[in-house]
């Protein structure tokens, strides 16, 4: 069975130092060390133990800039087998639309049974991209998954998938889009064999010119981008926290009465 | 050779901070507080492959060179010094196979100690026998029969000496006390079920309290000979060497430990407020943090250096292995002295954990040769006839 999962690198929140560019506010990723998009690690994390179950490879892929194998290789030492990555100085500035079309042409020249996806990404946030692949590849899209199995001999995939009454069961055939989220469970630490191993995996990069845009290829990147970001602001600074040092049953009287003045409880 | 850490030094590096920063260090207080060794933490370390670290790949080691490994105790030991001792003691006690073992005896042990399924301590020291090695008393008499060797004696201070399930053991194999006193011990691999060994006690110590120490006992333990670690008669030189190749590990520990307690130190100078402003505006606090990390990178780059030179083999790998841990034991131990004092109060009770540091950075000036020995090892090393 072969998985592709789709990963994102993102700025790492931890390194601090994540900001928009003033001149066009897009991100600005020199600025931060990038990492994998959580909700991915969790994709991935369920792809590689299916394939530990059921045999087979899991392969990324991935679309952003140069540097994103760096990342990339951090999802090798998870356990993947190799890596696509599409970069171009052309897919700057990419909206969701663009980036869909784009995924979906590299994807749809993958051999794949199953295609994950996180549910949606900690810097653009749009969750929408992996319906779109789905779509525009006229794949099964089973998304919130909180259980997936596959049946490689009947070639369905069987998901419980997350909604506000509990879940419900969808079936689907293969090759089928997968959206994985957190209940699937916590995504491992690489190992140091792992890491080294990585160094030697196969990371294919490819240019826009290497991949069959769904819907053409005049209409991609930063120049066909459907939304502009006009202005930005940054979040006002919190204020000072208010630390309570206090007897248990006084500090309790004072957090409820601190909750209550807010109207939060 | 550029004067970075290569590509793979840096990914190891990250990854263990990683598991140290996210898996150890919420468990650091507790093994303090129990003193109970952290068996969760060993198995943490053994699936992810750290301690295969320094062993040759061909026995399922990752092959990492003295550098590599010290990286790695050094971000475990940041957050918690016993557990940056677990990677460090299996590494100490596998050094005397390494260097003198044979083919054989690498291939019986190191798979099992690279996947950390077994686990290897380092008895050299005595009760009466500490700095001055020769003078050990546990010995090991030939079976002239059988060819087996009976040990008797007692081991004191042996770092994991009673979760261990090997025991290197050094013990005086001279018939006769005319022979030189640094020919007289030998050098046996003991296996935790040997009838007739021993745990006697396990020490309460002022830090790294989840590591324990023990006292072993050996009463008439019978070792067979393929046992035996390099010739008759080259036990002290083995433990040389060992040491020689083993004390940048102890710096590194310092290392980890001082840059952990200037990390607290730092975050709490920024954080506390008094006279209505952080305490780190105030300039003898901000030139004491700026002292701690000028003192814990200079440590720090000598340690690189210092390993960086022994897995070259270079000559004076004593030398270098006695500077890198005499300036990372005293800069641990002043850092994490300075860092308590930054924190007045809060630094001395268990709310933070700088106390804790400055309890575990006391032993790095101890073992594997006290601060005095290293300077001996470094004046003679000066001295020696060229």
């Amino acid at each position: 069975m072969r998985i592709v999962v789709l990963v994102k690198p993102v700025p790492d929140t931890a390194s601090g130092g994540e900001r928009l560019r003033p001149d066009d506010w897009r991100l600005d990723r020199a600025a931060t060390t990038a990492t994998v998009n959580a909700n991915d690690e969790y994709a991935l994390e369920a792809a590689l133990k299916l394939t530990e179950a059921h045999g087979g490879e899991v392969i990324l892929l991935t679309m952003a800039g140069t540097g994103a194998t760096d990342t990339m290789r951090k999802a090798l030492a998870m356990g993947a087998a190799s890596g696509v990555l599409v970069t171009d100085d052309a897919l700057g500035g990419s909206d969701i639309v663009s980036t869909t079309r784009v995924l979906a042409g590299a994807l749809g020249a993958m051999e794949y049974d199953l295609a994950f996806a996180g549910a949606d990404t900690s810097d653009g946030g749009g969750g929408v991209v992996p319906a779109g692949v789905a779509a525009l590849l006229g794949l099964p899209y089973l998304s919130y998954a909180a259980k997936i199995e596959p049946d490689p001999a009947a070639r369905t995939v069987r998901v419980n998938r997350i909604n506000p009454a509990g879940y419900e069961v969808l079936e689907a055939p293969m090759p089928a889009l997968v959206v994985a989220t957190q209940a699937l469970g916590e995504p491992r630490y690489p190992s140091l064999k792992g890491i080294m191993a990585a160094r030697s995996k196969g990371l294919e990069t490819k240019a826009l010119a290497d991949v069959a845009v769904v819907g053409g290829d005049a209409a991609v990147g930063g120049a066909a981008s459907t939304t502009a970001v006009l202005s930005a602001e940054a979040p006002p600074p919190r204020g000072a926290p208010r630390v309570i040092r206090e007897p248990a049953d006084e500090a309790a009287r004072q957090v409820v009465a601190f909750l209550a003045e807010r109207r939060i409880i | 050779m550029p004067y970075r850490l290569s590509e793979d030094q840096a990914a190891l590096r990250d990854a263990v901070r990683i598991l140290a920063d996210e898996q150890i260090a919420p468990r650091a207080a507790e093994i303090d507080r129990t003193a109970e060794f952290p068996w969760d933490v060993k198995e943490l370390l053994a699936g992810h492959d750290v301690l295969s670290l320094p062993y040759p790949e061909q026995y399922g080691g990752l092959g990492g060179d003295l550098l590599t490994v010290c990286l790695a105790v050094e971000q475990i030991s940041r957050v918690c010094a016993t557990s940056g001792l677990i990677l460090a003691v299996q590494e100490l006690a596998s050094l005397p196979l390494l260097l003198a073992g044979s083919d054989d005896q690498k291939a019986r042990w190191f798979p099992d100690l690279a996947s950390g399924k077994l686990l290897i301590a380092f008895a050299l020291t005595e009760a009466e026998a500490g700095s001055d090695v020769a003078a050990a008393r546990t010995r090991a008499r030939r079976d002239g029969a059988t060819g087996d060797w009976i040990i008797d004696g007692s081991k004191r201070f042996i770092s994991q000496g009673s979760v261990a399930d090997l025991i290197v053991v050094f013990a005086a194999t001279a018939e006769t006390d005319e022979t030189a006193r640094h020919r007289r011990l030998s050098c046996f691999v003991v296996e935790k079920d040997m009838p007739g060994f021993g745990v006697e006690r396990i020490e309460h110590k002022m830090g790294i309290r989840g590591s324990p120490t023990a006292e072993l006992s050996f009463n008439g333990v019978r070792v067979p000979d393929a046992n035996r670690i390099g010739e008759v008669g080259q036990g002290f030189e083995i433990a040389m060497r060992t040491l020689d190749r083993s004390r940048p590990g102890i710096a590194a520990q310092a290392v980890g430990i001082a840059q952990g307690a200037l990390d607290v130190a730092s975050a709490y100078a920024r954080d506390r407020t008094q006279f209505g402003k952080p305490i780190a505006e105030f300039q003898m606090i901000g030139a004491m943090l700026a002292d701690m990390d000028a003192q814990t990178e200079a440590a720090r780059q000598l340690l690189y250096k210092a390993c960086t030179e022994i897995d070259a083999g270079a000559p004076d790998t004593a030398r270098w292995s006695a500077v890198c841990k005499l300036v990372a034991g005293d800069t641990a131990m002043r850092v994490t002295t300075d860092a308590v004092q930054v924190l007045g109060g809060y630094g001395y009770i268990d709310e933070f954990p700088v106390e804790r540091m400055m309890r575990d950075a006391k032993i790095t000036q101890l073992y594997e040769g006290t601060q005095q020995i290293q300077r001996l090892v470094i004046a003679r090393a000066l001295t020696a006839r060229r």
